[in-house]
């Protein structure tokens, strides 16, 4: 156990919990640039949690423990994941503890818990959004599976700090099966996160909305929580995308403490880049049924899968 | 991984784009569109002729580069965009499998052509074999186009795109079909399209309508009766 390894998984732990909300806010702040809108302070998310935080807890009469730990779990499985992630460097502690399939399922392991909350108070709101929300997760995973498939396979490893570091400092030049991963992974990053194709993040008065509709019931510290996790799975899937398609700048190998400082202006960067892309993406298409929804991830898994037979046959 | 030349890798590039476009197709509900990826198809075709003609020296290649760019850029979907006009056929009916249906039978075809194209891939000799598993799947895909539609007019959108692949196959296992061939091809391929081009007329005539499905039941005077 060196002790790099120990202050990069720190930091980035650290940064992932402090960055989250403002990369939330800066979204929100490009979403209400390009729709003419005057913006909302970069630091509404900070202040809407700290708000909550101060709040007293109302919790439905027939409430079981279940619905009062969720958040807990949903909130810790994000922060582990976001300790799995190699956003500034690739010596994590947590590289042998897990791999990029074990993040999957950390995932899923959160969204299984958000959607039994949602189901426990047998609200209308809540089952119905726990079940649009367990439909998209079925179909958004295999496609996640399959884009993380690709870059293991052109790095011959599932863990998540040793793709980036190999794909970091390969060769640089085209590699199509990466570009249709790509995109599988913005269409995989977009249903995941409740973002506008397949749910509205920004109301929660809709008939059609999934993530805010499994939301309704909580309060105060609870919701903070659930809405702290929300955005550090945002977070966690743009630094997921970083280390499969834009590994530059991050510290591998033997580099010093210089290049773990210096990936911290690099990853800043990298966030503001990927805020004002999907505030873009948010801002120009619309609001997809909710029965096209799986014709959407269909079209993502065929992306990977394509990746994939690209890659096996022409090796690129 | 193992570094391969640069145009290689931009050839790659154009395979794995004309994979892509033929899912497109697949996936392509109106037809106004659909003739617009069969123009880029013929797009991506051309790069990749002209880059192929750069890196190996074979002159003729410029020669079908040309044909390609004059007919399958330009004069087919010029001629298939005044028929759309004319015949006024702008939607596709709900195709025979929904769309995710048809996206896992092409990713199932896809496995089924690179299979397929091994052997041959073994056999061949050029820098591009690899890509030769891509232009079978092409054509197999421009196949279960043309099965999944019923409208008369994206069944010859699938049949020109078949020919893409089939001239893409050529390519990428002998650098080019002898001119003769190519330009007898490319001869039948316009002559097709304009025989067809009538054909549409007569159909529509004969049914008011572009969908194939009349003319399964043979007994004309029932359905002339009738259908009116």
């Amino acid at each position: 156990m060196k002790p790099i390894e120990i202050v990069t998984q720190v930091l980035e732990v650290i940064a992932a919990l402090a960055a989250a909300p403002l990369f939330l806010g800066w979204i929100n702040q490009c979403r209400a640039w390009l729709q003419n809108r005057s913006a909302p302070s970069l630091w509404l998310p900070y202040r809407g949690i700290h708000k909550l935080f101060h709040k007293d807890a109302v919790i439905a009469e027939h409430a079981s423990p279940l619905f009062r730990v969720a958040p807990y779990i949903v909130f810790g499985a994000m922060v582990v994941a976001a300790g799995i992630i190699p956003s500034m460097g690739t010596r994590l502690l947590f590289t042998n503890a897990a791999d990029a399939i074990a993040l999957v399922g950390l995932l899923a392991t959160a969204r299984v818990f958000l959607s039994l909350a949602a189901m426990d108070i047998g609200t209308a709101f809540g089952t119905l959004g726990a079940r649009r929300e367990m439909m998209v997760g079925f179909l958004a995973e295999p496609a996640l599976l399959m884009v993380i498939f690709v870059a293991s396979l052109i790095s011959a490893t599932t863990a998540l700090p040793a793709i980036t570091e190999s794909l970091a400092t390969q060769q640089l030049g085209l590699y199509p099966s990466l570009a249709f991963t790509a995109i599988a992974f913005t269409m995989v990053l977009l249903a995941e996160n409740a973002r506008i194709p397949i749910d509205n993040p920004a109301t929660h008065l809709e008939l059609t909305m999934i993530h805010e509709a499994m939301l309704l019931e909580y309060s105060a510290r609870h919701l903070a929580l659930m809405e702290w996790a929300a955005a550090l799975k945002l977070f966690n899937y743009a630094c997921i995308g970083f280390a499969l398609f834009a590994p530059w700048g991050v510290s591998t190998g033997a580099s010093g403490p210089g290049a773990l400082l210096a990936s911290i202006p690099l990853l800043a960067a990298k966030l503001a880049l990927a805020g004002g892309a999907l505030a873009l993406i948010e801002t120009v298409s619309a609001k997809l049924r909710v029965f096209r929804a799986p014709e959407f991830l269909a079209i993502a898994f065929l992306f990977a899968v394509l990746g994939l037979l690209v890659h096996l046959l022409l090796g690129a | 991984m193992v570094t391969i030349p640069f145009a290689l890798q931009l050839l790659n590039l154009c395979a794995a784009l004309l994979l892509l476009l033929s899912f497109a197709m697949l996936a392509q509900r109106r037809i106004v569109n659909l003739v617009k990826l069969l123009a880029l198809q013929g797009a991506v075709l051309l790069a990749a002729t002209l880059l192929l003609a750069w890196r190996t020296g074979q002159h003729h290649l410029y020669l079908s580069a040309a044909l390609t760019l004059a007919l399958k850029v330009v004069l087919l979907p010029w001629i298939l965009h005044r028929l759309i006009r004319r015949l006024e056929v702008y939607w596709d009916t709900e195709p025979l499998l929904n769309i995710s249906g048809t996206m896992l039978v092409g990713v199932l075809v896809v496995v089924f052509a690179f299979g397929l194209a091994q052997p041959i891939s073994a056999l061949a000799s050029t820098a591009t074999r690899s890509s030769i598993g891509i232009a079978v799947a092409v054509m197999l895909l421009s196949f279960v186009t043309m099965i999944t539609r019923r409208k008369a007019m994206s069944q010859v959108v699938g049949f020109l795109s078949m020919e893409n692949g089939l001239f893409f196959g050529a390519m990428s296992a002998t650098y080019g079909m002898p001119m003769v061939v190519e330009f007898g091809v490319a001869l039948d391929v316009l002559v097709a399209v304009l025989v067809l081009g009538i054909f549409f007329f007569q159909i529509r005539e004969q049914f008011d309508s572009l969908d194939l499905h009349h003319l399964e039941s043979l007994k004309e005077s029932h359905s002339l009766e009738e259908d009116g």
